[in-house]
């Protein structure tokens, strides 16, 4: 390439930039322009604010009189119990499946089939609805719930289960009906467990497919060397097949993690208070849409930044070195 | 679902982006021939469209009103459903000319939001419903219950001050979509169903699989005028939705019907005939056509018959007027003087 036609291409790419830059400054001075002429709010004050409404599951604790920033940190918090939850079992799952679809015996190899097939083919947000009605419609109501084991508890309000409590020495908390419902324990909600089960079901058939292709992408001779050597078929599968297996598994399985991770905020339509839930009272509260919405998505941005980071570095650490 | 929903959310806040919108509310009407109303998705008895998609409702009819008013005919509306979250970024983005949406008048929706609130066309307080079964006699009696609730609605904020203000806990269950709301409440995932009083009696009416079995408890805690709004900065368009309200309270005031209309043009009373345009200038004054009133009333009707038509004791949700009754009938609905 000539001097004149490098020239040429940094000038083109600059004015690019500069265009782009442009149009974003445009972009911001008149949102800011218009909202000021129509007399609506703008800035992030609103999360030192108190926020008023209360939140129904929480991890920290939480009260109305604290403000808008602590409820989307408890929104956040539930987002990743869900997420991190959800990873961990998604993962297993999908492990068990993937090796299923590839076993020798015939039920075992199509129900896994099926399974990913039909998994895989419905909406996720029918599948959320579905485990949710399941889960409200089939229980009792808690004066009528059913004694899994002494001190377990099934009723539509979720899952009660004593709790081990170390104020006054060690203790059980044990969960016993008041009023409505049951007070002490720890109570997983229907719309937790629905949460939970739609986006672990969900993701593991694609984790399954990710698996399979990843034991099949080992040479075949690995397997019968491992044979050869006399390892039972579930020896050969865990110590010479999946190690390797790992390798071609891992990039793709991020990209699992972060839609999992993401698909956690499709839990607003069943009423779970994760940050797309908390971030939508907020938004309606303060009516500040733009502030609100863009602090959601660079939390998701991070969230799914630091999944990948993490995934990488494992990624890093599993490849082959030096070759 | 509801991704797509804050999608729609996010593309109304972008068009805030855009440069602003030219022009009065009341030219824009007139060029398009429509008034574009926000309404709810779904309250029988406030707007609701029925099999043939035509919608009716207080709320609805206030619309139609308005179009009535401005451009002589109640059926030039076209209305936009939109959920409590939606709502605001409806109006503020200039998508409805109007939000007539079961919608409380609070201070900071004005402040904050950049509204006006018209006159309430519903005054209404907020409630709690539950299951006959569960032998609640007062909201008192809630500590410790599962409510549930709609997320972005005064509801949620006064709940939560209620069970604060009596020392007593609760959860509550926000769910999105009302219809949501509806069937956990109704399948007993929740005690109790906390909002307007109306909208409980819409919904023990409209889902409810046996409306018997539930109770509306007798402890209303809030206030909630429920009005349209209007974006700041048009105040001729503000004075026509504010005025078309006046002019259906006035005409049931003066006993005014879209019956007996054509025989109350020749009445002597001088406000019936400013109002009905008999005596002209209200029109000239509010920028419309003179018979803006006589057309209110002969396509939509006065206050009292779209009260009793949509929300009444005839009507499938039997509300009494209580404190929707005329100011001199001991009720709130007051109308400034048309002259």
């Amino acid at each position: 390439m000539n001097n004149a036609s490098r020239v040429r291409l940094i000038l083109l790419q600059a004015l690019v930039l500069g265009a782009v830059v442009a149009f974003g400054a445009w972009l911001i001075h008149n949102t800011l322009t218009n909202l000021e002429s129509r007399g609506i709010a703008t800035g992030f004050a609103y999360l030192e604010r108190q926020a008023s409404f209360q939140i129904g599951e929480t991890l920290i604790a939480f009260a109305p009189t604290d403000t808008y920033l602590r409820a989307l940190m408890v929104g956040l918090l539930n987002t990743l119990e869900v997420a991190i939850l959800g990873c961990v079992l998604a993962t297993f799952l999908g492990v068990a499946i993937g090796i299923a679809r590839l076993s020798s015996n015939w039920l075992v190899r199509t129900l896994a089939a099926v399974y990913v097939e039909a998994v895989r083919n419905v909406p996720l947000l029918l599948q959320l609805i579905v485990w949710w009605d399941v889960l409200r419609v089939s229980a009792p109501a808690p004066r009528e719930a059913w004694l899994l084991m002494p001190g377990v508890f099934l009723s539509n309000r979720g899952l009660v289960f004593p709790l081990p409590s170390f104020t006054d020495g060690f203790h059980w908390d044990i969960p016993h009906l008041v009023g409505f419902n049951f007070a002490g324990g720890h109570t997983v909600t229907p719309e937790f467990a629905a949460l939970l089960a739609g986006l672990v079901v969900y993701t593991a058939a694609f984790i399954a497919e990710i698996v399979r292709s990843g034991i099949a992408g080992v040479a075949k001779g690995q397997g019968e060397a491992a044979a050869a050597l006399g390892l039972k078929p579930w020896l050969a599968m865990r110590l010479v097949i999946l190690p390797q297996a790992k390798r071609i598994v891992i990039p793709p399985m991020i990209g699992e993690y972060l839609a999992l991770t993401k698909n956690s905020s499709l839990a607003v339509a069943i009423g779970f208070p994760e940050l797309m839930s908390i971030t939508n009272t907020t938004l309606n509260q303060t009516g500040q849409a733009i502030e609100a919405i863009t602090l959601m998505m660079v939390v998701y941005l991070g969230l799914s930044l630091a999944t990948s980071g993490v995934l990488n570095w494992v990624n890093a650490r599993a490849a082959l070195q030096g070759r | 679902m509801n991704l797509s929903r804050t999608l729609t959310a996010a593309l109304l806040a972008m068009a805030i982006v855009m440069p602003a919108w030219a022009g009065p509310t009341l030219d824009k009407v007139k060029k398009d021939g429509v008034v574009t109303c926000g309404v709810t998705t779904g309250l029988a008895g406030f707007s609701m469209a029925d099999r043939q998609g035509k919608y009716t409702g207080i709320d609805v009819d206030t619309c139609r009103a308005i179009a009535a008013a401005v451009l002589g005919s109640a059926d030039k509306v076209r209305f936009v459903p939109a959920t409590a979250q939606q709502r605001f970024t409806l109006l503020q983005s200039g998508e409805i000319d109007v939000l007539t949406r079961n919608t409380t008048w609070t201070l900071t929706r004005e402040g904050d939001l950049g509204f006006l609130f018209a006159p309430p066309n519903y005054f209404d307080g907020q409630g709690f419903m539950v299951a006959k079964k569960a032998g609640v006699k007062s909201a008192k009696e809630l500590d410790g219950a599962t409510v549930c609730v709609q997320p972005g609605t005064t509801t949620e904020l006064n709940l939560a001050d209620y069970f604060r203000t009596n020392k007593m806990t609760f959860k509550p269950l926000v769910i999105e979509k009302l219809d949501e709301v509806e069937n956990a409440f109704f399948a007993g995932r929740c005690d109790a169903y906390s909002t307007d009083r109306s909208g409980l009696a819409s919904s023990r009416a409209g889902k409810a699989p046996n409306p018997d079995d539930y109770v509306i408890l007798p402890e209303v805690i809030s206030k909630e005028p429920l009005a349209p709004a209007v974006r700041q900065g048009d105040d001729e368009w503000f004075d026509i939705v504010k005025w078309t309200i006046f002019a259906m309270i006035d005409a049931e005031e003066k006993g005014v019907t879209s019956k007996n209309l054509d025989d109350m043009k020749k009445s002597d009373d001088p406000e019936i005939q400013r109002m009905l345009g008999v005596v002209p200038g209200m029109g000239k004054s509010l920028h419309i056509g003179e018979d803006w009133g006589y057309n209110i009333v002969k396509q939509v009707g006065n206050y009292g018959e779209v009260f009793d038509r949509n929300v009444g004791p005839a009507s499938p949700l039997k509300l009494d007027r209580g404190i929707n009754a005329l100011w001199n009938k001991g009720g709130l609905m007051y109308a400034m003087p048309i002259r």
